[in-house]
């Protein structure tokens, strides 16, 4: 599970009707149906959660810890996202649900919102140094991996800054209990790429954050107790660090002119298509969130997106400001390169990538071209670069089938029609 | 190996599918990705002329391990005084393209930049023909 190809996004085969839904909406074209069972390809996955979002029976998941897992420490401190502040009705405060948190079995918290304002800062300042952009936010890990499969000319853009979530974690292990081996650090999450990154981090040789909860896992125990919780101070963090649950909202902590902002892995791509193109060159960052509306979309999360956007719009604007000290010379900084991934390439090999290339251009004229998916493949171009790579056979596609058995009847008709010799009376007058 | 795509001017939104497939087929053969931008830049910049001023032609990558030639072709106005044109901030796109964010007068010099050999020819009223090589594992995209 801590290998390299570790994924939080899975495939529950018990659910799987091999509907061929998903294969459509992966924007890296990672899923194929064989055997009657999507399958995801790991080299490929960038965790964005999109086909948990649109699989219709529940079957794809993401794999994250239970809630029981912080019992193995003593010290078990929360570190929430801020979207979990969205997911409640207005009347709870963010003091009572944090205070919910420690009810619940967490002895600590530290807010991701309050090292968010760190991360701000810290990015702000980087750019102010690092010269023209654009520069790209590398707060979203599903963003981050497609970079490295799909747009790799890109990862040079990248601003070389921890996430919140890493950096809050680093702040619990360093300042708040440093030199202790019993403190659990946990995430609570919005997001299953995060899952993933918290074991195989980017830009970090290792994470400070021992495990991620779903927040859709707290969610009902943080209601059943909330009730019950008294207003008390716990709350640090301000607007700046809470807006980053939704997006424009890191934008708008940074404060750079000419900064865009978008949601969606979709039209992410979009965007770095044109980037890529050498266009948007007097625009200083890009904001780029793979979830609907940002974080406050991803898959984990139990309230609507734009509800729980709405409600931490309106927590912005009766903000708290107490800020601890604790927080300072935390390193922020990338540690290691992000290197490109290999997933698209159809062969290790430049020469060999070319035949196979164009075999799958041969393979593909004479496909329908109608993307049906029943091949299991998420369109005709795709299918004919599985064929070419030796990974599916070419009667996977329906029409080829067809077309096989049809040769094979008109073979069969033929043979039907040769009588022995001895029976054979055609052209029997001709012939004497 | 050879791709060849046909490049519309009547339908600008479709301006850049040419150069989105080039870029798409040298991401499956694994070259350099500062590569991959030189010559998606360079590729693009020669699809939107193409595409706004010269109402459309052919475009043609010719790609093996060591380089991209790209041949755009179109049969449009043609450029008059080939200097003039290749000048940064030169430009005659009308009022409604550069609402559209285009006719900065960069493209040119910008292929030209992008690009480890570049030639060009224009005669006016016959058209215009771009040639663009990239060799691969050689330098910056710029
Ligand atoms: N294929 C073509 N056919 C006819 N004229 C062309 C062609 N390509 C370029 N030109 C002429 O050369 C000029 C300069 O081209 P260039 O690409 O440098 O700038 P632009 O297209 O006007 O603006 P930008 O590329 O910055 O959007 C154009 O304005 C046009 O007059
Ligand atoms: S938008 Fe937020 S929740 Fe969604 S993948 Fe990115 S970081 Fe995770
Ligand atoms: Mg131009």
């Amino acid at each position: 599970m801590n290998g390299d190809s570790f994924h939080s996004v899975t495939l529950d085969t018990q659910k799987c009707k091999g509907c061929t839904t998903c294969i459509r909406y992966c924007p890296t074209e990672a899923i194929r149906v064989r055997k009657g069972k999507a399958y995801i390809l790991d080299e490929r996955c960038i965790d964005c959660g999109e086909c948990i979002r649109v699989c219709p029976n529940g079957a794809k998941k993401a794999v994250y810890d239970p809630l029981s897992a912080i019992e193995q420490f003593a010290v078990r401190v929360a570190i929430p996202a801020p979207t979990l502040y969205g997911q409640f009705d207005e009347h709870f405060s963010v003091n009572r649900i944090l205070g919910a948190l420690l009810k619940i079995g967490f002895t600590d918290i530290f807010e991701v919102a309050r090292a968010a304002e760190l991360v701000s800062d810290e990015t702000a300042s980087f750019i102010s140094k690092a010269g023209p952009g654009p520069w790209i936010s590398s707060a979203c890990p599903a963003v981050v991996k497609l970079l490295q499969l799909r747009f790799p000319s890109l990862l040079d853009r990248l601003v070389p800054v921890v996430s919140p979530m890493e950096a809050a974690a680093r702040i619990v292990k360093e300042r708040l209990y440093p030199g202790r081996n019993d403190v659990g650090v946990f995430f609570i999450s919005p997001c299953a790429a995060k899952v993933t990154v918290s074991r195989n981090p980017q830009g970090v040789a290792s994470s400070a954050v021992d495990g991620v909860i779903a927040i859709k896992d707290v969610y009902l125990p943080i209601r059943n107790v909330l009730p019950y919780v008294q207003e008390r101070p716990i709350a640090t963090a301000s607007a700046k660090g809470m807006a980053w649950a939704h997006i424009e909202g890191e934008s708008e902590a940074l404060a750079l002119p000419k900064a865009i902002s978008v949601a969606g892995i979709h039209d992410i791509i979009g965007v770095f298509e044109a980037l890529e193109n050498g266009k948007m060159k007097d625009i200083s960052f890009i904001e780029a969130l793979a979830c609907p509306a940002g974080c406050v979309g991803g898959p984990l999360t139990v309230e609507n997106p734009y509800i729980a956007r709405a409600r931490i719009r309106a927590l912005e604007k009766h903000p708290q400001e107490n800020h601890t000290k604790e927080t300072e010379n935390i390193e922020l900084a990338f540690s290691s390169v992000l290197k490109a991934s290999s997933g698209l390439r159809l062969s290790p090999d430049r020469v060999k990538a070319m035949l196979i290339f164009e075999e799958a251009e041969i393979i593909l004229e004479s496909l329908p071209g109608l993307d049906c998916g029943s091949c299991g493949a998420p369109s005709c171009r795709a299918f004919a670069e599985d064929v070419a790579k030796g990974d599916v056979a070419l009667t996977a596609c329906i029409f080829k089938l067809r077309e096989n058995v049809r040769k094979l009847a008109q073979e069969l008709i033929l043979i039907e029609s040769i009588q022995p010799p001895g029976l054979d009376t055609s052209d029997a007058d001709d012939s004497i | 190996m050879i791709l060849r795509y046909e490049v519309s001017g009547e339908d600008l939104s479709l301006a850049g599918r040419a150069s989105a497939e080039v870029k798409r087929a040298m991401g499956r053969l694994g070259v350099e990705p500062a590569d991959v931008k030189r010559t998606a830049v360079a590729m693009y910049e020669a699809e939107i002329n193409m595409a706004i001023h010269g109402g459309g032609g052919l475009a043609e990558a010719e790609l093996n391990s060591e380089k991209i030639v790209i041949t755009m072709e179109d049969e449009g106005p043609g450029i008059s005084d080939l200097n003039l044109a290749m000048q940064e901030g030169y430009s005659t796109a009308s009022e409604r393209i550069r609402e559209m964010g285009f006719g900065a007068g960069m493209g040119l010099p910008n292929i030209k930049r992008n690009a480890d050999e570049f030639f060009i020819d224009s005669s006016p009223g016959k058209g215009t023909k771009l040639k663009i090589t990239v060799y691969f594992g050689k330098k910056e995209a710029v």
